[in-house]
């Protein structure tokens, strides 16, 4: 416990102290991006979102200019929405978990890539949406009449599904692997690890055949080269390539089945 | 329409298997059998002359060649340089191990890929028979001797790694545990057969 002499003592030592912001900015989605150089007033416990806030309190770059406050999105600000995810210091992350005591500065702040860009930090993450609808994401109940309970789920794999359900689709996982490019049209990493998700619920294997389709189809799991930079950037620790496997596993064990079958 | 499209999109993942399939079977298998056929030069010159003797007995060679060595190697080879095309690179900025690999991977396959050609020109399509003689004349050059050495190791590590990869991508290895455990051996297995190429290369220069 800290008396009120060390703490004032601290807040003194603080009041001086600046954070070094440099982030890379775009005005439109069109544009050109550039670097910008910020400091703002350290705050004992800030987290990237505050320094962001501060900057939109009194938007004035390093060289003391005026600017247009820094863009960015955020929701939950505690690490379960995604909104936030940009990349901190090369690692794609969420800004709201990410504590300026823990950084190294300065603090290099650049937007997910791989995404569209709209405005400085702020990117456009349909794809990963259109992803999980190709690979039919969800579980379907609805039907005329009621259908009663579904089949009971065993405790062991209610475990590896919890694990797998935290994924809330930040986007991390998508930024970090090399094959998600303009080359390609791979779904990510992501996307894989929730077919495997939704084919081991007792409800969700009777549309397995569909989603194994369409991991088999364009941009599927074949695009995947083993690079592994997913399971290291997860900010869940979801074990995205032993889902990859998993999954790739279930569509060997299609192809070489259904050609047996014809 | 809907199956046409169906039959379509699978047409890349057939590709993409096949892909990872040739590189083992029978590409993979060919590099085993070469490599200790040119181990043989280790027990002298006639251990060498005799290993070569007993292959080109083998009935029906020209079509055991083309069937299982060629038409397979090409089609790793160039596919392989279109996987390596649409690949992104960014080690630099992620420089986690694997992906690191990743990238050692595609750049091994590009090397092998110019290093088969200049060896099957200067060997199998250079006009000369097969023979200790022939590969220690080739050997003694000093460049041609170093770039051998090169292609021998990207060659091992690129078929050790290979292996990796193929146990992931046909389901295979699914675990972490196994997947690390799978590293190691196939690590193992490069540096064993990068040295059995390297001392039957030393072995054809010294002429023991």
């Amino acid at each position: 416990m800290s008396t009120t002499a060390e703490a004032v003592q601290q807040a003194q030592a603080d009041s001086g102290r600046k954070v070094h912001l440099i982030i890379e900015r775009q005005d439109t989605p069109d544009s050109e991006p550039y670097w910008e150089e910020f400091e703002v007033p350290y705050r004992p416990g800030m987290n990237v979102i505050a320094c962001l806030m501060e900057i939109q309190r009194n938007p004035v770059n390093k060289k003391g200019e005026p600017v247009a406050p820094v863009t960015w999105e955020m929701n939950c600000l505690e690490e379960v929405c995604g909104a936030c995810t940009m990349v901190i210091n090369n690692k794609p992350r969420q800004a709201c978990s990410a504590l300026v005591d823990k950084l190294q500065q300065p603090i290099r702040i650049r937007p997910m890539r791989t995404f569209p860009v709209v405005r400085d930090l702020v990117v456009d993450r349909s794809r990963m949406f259109e992803a999980l609808k190709r690979i039919k994401a969800w579980i379907p109940i609805d039907g005329t009449h009621d259908l009663g309970p579904g089949p009971r789920m065993s405790s062991e794999e209610q475990q590896i599904a919890y694990e797998l359900s935290r994924c809330f689709t930040c986007g991390a996982c998508v930024e970090a692997c090399p094959n998600v490019n303009d080359k390609t049209s791979f779904i990510g990493p992501f996307a894989i690890s929730q077919a495997r998700l939704f084919n081991m619920h007792p409800t969700g294997k009777m549309n397995k055949e569909e989603r194994l389709q369409a991991l088999m189809g364009e941009g599927g799991i074949f695009e995947c080269g083993n690079a592994q930079n997913c399971v290291e950037v997860c900010p869940k620790g979801i074990p995205l390539t032993t889902s990859i496997a998993a999954m790739n596993r279930q569509v060997t064990y299609r192809a070489i089945g259904a050609w047996l079958r014809k | 329409m809907a199956v046409a499209q169906a039959a379509q999109h699978n047409r890349e993942f057939f590709w993409r298997r096949l892909h990872t399939l040739s590189g083992v079977i029978p590409v993979g298998l060919f590099l085993l059998e070469h490599l200790f056929t040119n181990a043989t030069a280790l027990g002298g010159a006639a251990a060498f002359n005799e290993a070569v003797q007993a292959i080109q007995s083998l009935p029906l060679l020209h079509v055991i060649e083309f069937v299982f060595i060629f038409l397979p190697i090409t089609y790793h080879g160039v596919f392989g340089l279109y996987v390596a095309f649409v690949s992104g690179y960014n080690a630099n900025r992620y420089s986690f191990s694997r992906n690191v690999m990743f990238v050692l991977q595609r750049v091994t396959g590009i090397i092998t890929f110019v290093f088969i050609i200049f060896h099957l020109w200067t060997t199998r399509f250079s006009g000369n028979a097969p023979s200790f003689d022939m590969v220690h004349e080739l050997v003694t050059d000093n460049a041609y001797f170093a770039f051998m050495i090169v292609g021998v190791i990207a060659a091992t590590f690129h078929f050790s790694n290979g292996l990796w990869s193929f146990a992931i991508h046909w389901g295979i290895t699914v675990g972490r545990r196994a997947q690390r455990i799978t590293a190691w051996v196939t690590m193992i297995i490069f540096v064993v057969l990068a040295a059995v190429g390297v001392a039957s290369l030393i072995a054809f220069r010294m002429n023991v």
